[in-house]
C-alpha cells in the first residue's frame, strides 16, 4: 500500500474548564489519545456517541485547533502552526448541518469562489468562476444554480454546495463530520453515492465522523470507536462488524436498530450514561457501565493492542460470546 | 371500538403565499395495547396531523374532519376546558427535543407535580411519593435528588425519560411519542425504547411512534402507516409493510436504507417532496415515481383495499399477478 496521506499519532486536545480567582481549573480530556493513518481513496470513520470527542478530533485535523500532545503529519510534512496557512488548502471541511453551514447572503458562486480567492492570489476573477461552474457539474448541481442563494435550495442540495465549497481547493483529505444526519433517508443515499463517486474519481481520503452505524458500514474502509476520548477499537470494517472485540462496540452494535422486523438479537443494555468527560475513571472509561467490568479494569487503563483489528480491553468479547 | 379513530383528517395552514395543505384526508385508527408507527419524511405531515389531535396547532391550521373520536370522545366539537381534562390525562405527548420542551426556570420536580396536581388533585404528600415512583419507573437513578434539579443540569437522555415520566403520569390511555429518540444516543435510545415498550405491556396503553427510523420501526411498532407529502400512502402489519411494500415509495424508501444495499451504488429516489407550488395533478409521488405512467400523472390514485396495504397508488407493487408474472 502506499504511503498515507496523513498519520496521527498520540493525537490529544485538553480544555482547562472553570477556575476563577479561587477554584482550581479543571482538565477537560475532550481528546485523550487517538493514532490513525489516513490512505488516499479511503475511507475511514470515526464512531461513538456524543461527548466521544469525535468533533474534537475533526477539528483538530482540519488545523481549526492546535493538539495539546502527540503530532500530526500531512503528506510527512510535520502539521505545526507555523505552517497551517500553506497546508490548511489540503484539508477540508463539510459539517452537519447545511443549513447552518451556509452563508445566506452569499449567493451559491461566490460561496464557491471564496476559497479561491482567499488562498489562490495568483488566480484570476474569470479562472474562478469558471472553477466554480465546473465543481457545481461535479457535485451534481446545474448551472444555472450559479445565481442563486442558498434559501432556494433543499437540504441534499446544500449538502452538495457545501461539498462543492470543501473541494475548491484540491484538498487531499475530506474530514465529513456527520455530512448525512440532517438529511432524508431518501436524500441521504444520493449524497452517499455523491460522497463514493467523489472519492473515486479524485481520489480523496475520508475522515468519516458518524454515529449511524448502518451508514458508516456502507461507507467505510476502517473505523475508530471512540468512547469518552479515547479509542476503545479499531480496525478493518469488516472485521469490527462482524467480530467486534470490545465490549463496548459489541453494545454499541447491538443497540442500533436494524430495519429487519424478522431479525432477533440479542440487544445488551447498558446501564447508565457516558460518565462526565470531567472526572474520568482512572481504570478503563468503559468500566462503570461495562457488564464485563472486573476490579483490573476500574485499576488500570487497558492499552490498544492487537493487528489489524486493535481493542483497548483487559477482557475482550471472544467470537461467538454473545 | 378503537381508542382512536380518525376520518379523513385535513390541515390547512394559512401562509403568507395562500394555503398550504399540510395534511391531506389522513385515517388514523389505534386499538389499545398496540403499537402504531407513523414514518415519513421531513415535510410529510406526521407531526401535524398529531398536533392537530392534540389540539396544539396555532390559529393559522383550520382542522377539518368527518371523525375525530378518542376514547369515546369526539375531539372535533370538545370545547378548550373540556379538551384541557383530556390532553395531558388520557392522551398525551412526548415530544422530539426534550432541552426545548421543559421548562428552564423550574425544577423537573415542580413540572410533573403540576400534571399530578392539575388532572388528579393529589395532595402535596401524594404527589411528592408519585413523582419519585414515576422517576424510579423510567429508570431515573436516586430520583428524591432528581426532583429538584433543573432541566440544563441532566443530560438529553435523562430530560427525555423526565418527559416521559411526566406523559405517562396520569396513565394515560394512548401516548403519542413524537420522534422520542432522535436527539440521544443508540445506546440511551435503546433504553428509551425499551422502556415505552415495557409500560405498553404494563398499562396496556395505546402508544403512536412518529420517526422517520426505519430501524426503530422495525425493531418496535406492530402496524406502520407510510405518509407522504401530508398523505397517507400505505399502512401495513411491520413484517409485512418491510417484505412486501406495496406503494412504490415505501419500496424506495426501504431500498435507499444503506443496511439494506447490495452494492455501493445505493438506490436513490429521484427529485425532492413536493412543496407548496409544484404539488402535482395527479399521484403526488408520481414525478419522482419510476413506475409513474399518463394517468398517474393526470389522476389522483383512491386508497387500495386492505389486502394491498391501502397504498394510493394505480399499479401497486407486489400483488398476487405482480409476483406471478
Amino acid at each position: 500500500m502506499s504511503a498515507p496521506v496523513m498519520v496521527a499519532s498520540g493525537l490529544a486536545r485538553h480544555y482547562e474548564v472553570g477556575g476563577g480567582l479561587f477554584s482550581k481549573a479543571q482538565i477537560l480530556r475532550a481528546v485523550a489519545r487517538v493514532d490513525f493513518d489516513l490512505y488516499a481513496g479511503k475511507t475511514l470513520a470515526v464512531v461513538g456517541e456524543s461527548g466521544c470527542g469525535k468533533s474534537t478530533l475533526a477539528r483538530m485535523v482540519t488545523m481549526i485547533e492546535e493538539p495539546t500532545a502527540g503530532s500530526l503529519t500531512l503528506d510527512g510534512k510535520p502539521v505545526v502552526r507555523a505552517r497551517w496557512p500553506e497546508l490548511r488548502g489540503d484539508v477540508q471541511i463539510v459539517f452537519q448541518d447545511p443549513y447552518g453551514s451556509l452563508n445566506p447572503r452569499q449567493r451559491i458562486g461566490a460561496i464557491l469562489a471564496e476559497p479561491l480567492a482567499i488562498n489562490r492570489p495568483d488566480l484570476s476573477a474569470a479562472d474562478r468562476r469558471a472553477k466554480a461552474r465546473e465543481m457545481l457539474g461535479l457535485v451534481g448541481l446545474r448551472p444555472e444554480h450559479y445565481d442563486r442563494y442558498p434559501h432556494m435550495f433543499s437540504g441534499g442540495q446544500r449538502q452538495r454546495i457545501a461539498i462543492a465549497r470543501a473541494l475548491m481547493l484540491d484538498p487531499k483529505v475530506l474530514v465529513l463530520d456527520e455530512p448525512v444526519s440532517a438529511l432524508d433517508v431518501s436524500i441521504q443515499s444520493a449524497i452517499l453515492n455523491l460522497l463514493v463517486d467523489l472519492q473515486e474519481r479524485l481520489g480523496l481520503a475520508y475522515l468519516f465522523i458518524s454515529h449511524d452505524l448502518s451508514v458508516v458500514r456502507h461507507v467505510a474502509d476502517d473505523i475508530i470507536v471512540m468512547y469518552l476520548g479515547l479509542a476503545v477499537e479499531t480496525g478493518p470494517k469488516e472485521a469490527v462488524f462482524a467480530a467486534p472485540r470490545h465490549p463496548y462496540t459489541t453494545a454499541l452494535l447491538s443497540a442500533t436498530p436494524r430495519a429487519d422486523p424478522g431479525a432477533k438479537h440479542t440487544r445488551i443494555k447498558l446501564t447508565g450514561e457516558l460518565p462526565s468527560p470531567l472526572a474520568v475513571p482512572p481504570g478503563c472509561p468503559f468500566a462503570p457501565r461495562c457488564w464485563k467490568a472486573q476490579d483490573l479494569c476500574r485499576a488500570e487503563r487497558p492499552e490498544l493492542t492487537g493487528a489489524p483489528q486493535a481493542a483497548a480491553c483487559h477482557f475482550p468479547m471472544e467470537p461467538g460470546e454473545i | 371500538m378503537s381508542l382512536l379513530r380518525i376520518r379523513n383528517l385535513s390541515v390547512d395552514f394559512a401562509t403568507a403565499s395562500g394555503p398550504f395543505r399540510a395534511v391531506d384526508s389522513v385515517d388514523i385508527d389505534v386499538d389499545t395495547g398496540e403499537i402504531l408507527a407513523i414514518v415519513g419524511e421531513s415535510g410529510s405531515g406526521k407531526s401535524v396531523s398529531m398536533l392537530a389531535l392534540m389540539g396544539l396547532l396555532p390559529w393559522t391550521a383550520t382542522i377539518t374532519a368527518d371523525e375525530m373520536m378518542f376514547d369515546g370522545h369526539d375531539l372535533s366539537k370538545l370545547g378548550p376546558a373540556a379538551r384541557r381534562r383530556i390532553v395531558g390525562k388520557d392522551l398525551a405527548m412526548i415530544f422530539q427535543e426534550p432541552m426545548s420542551s421543559l421548562n428552564p426556570c423550574f425544577t423537573v420536580g415542580w413540572q410533573i407535580k403540576e400534571a399530578l396536581r392539575f388532572h388528579l388533585g393529589l395532595d402535596r404528600a401524594a404527589r411528592h411519593a408519585r413523582a419519585i415512583e414515576l422517576f424510579e419507573q423510567v429508570g431515573i437513578p436516586a430520583p428524591e435528588k432528581r426532583l429538584s434539579a433543573f432541566p440544563h443540569q441532566m443530560s438529553g437522555g435523562m430530560n427525555q425519560r423526565v418527559m416521559i415520566a411526566m406523559a405517562i403520569s396520569c396513565r394515560p390511555k394512548l401516548l403519542i411519542a413524537d420522534e422520542p429518540t432522535t436527539a440521544l444516543d443508540v445506546t440511551i435510545q435503546a433504553q428509551i425504547l425499551d422502556l415505552l415498550t415495557g409500560l405498553r405491556k404494563e398499562t396496556g396503553m395505546g402508544l403512536v411512534l412518529i420517526t422517520h427510523d426505519m430501524g426503530v420501526v422495525a425493531e418496535t411498532a406492530e402496524r406502520v402507516s407510510v405518509q407522504y407529502a401530508g398523505q397517507k400512502i400505505e399502512e401495513q402489519p411491520v413484517a409485512d409493510l418491510f417484505a412486501t411494500p406495496h406503494h412504490p415509495y415505501t419500496a424506495a424508501l426501504l431500498d435507499a436504507l444503506p443496511e439494506r444495499a447490495t452494492e455501493k451504488k445505493l438506490p436513490t429516489i429521484p427529485g425532492v417532496v413536493p412543496g407548496q407550488f409544484d404539488r402535482p395533478a395527479g399521484c403526488l409521488f408520481s414525478p419522482r415515481c419510476k413506475f409513474a405512467d399518463a394517468l398517474c400523472r393526470a389522476t389522483p390514485p383512491k386508497p387500495q383495499g386492505r389486502d394491498l396495504g391501502l397504498a394510493r397508488c394505480h399499479y401497486p407493487l407486489n400483488t398476487d399477478e405482480r409476483a406471478a408474472s
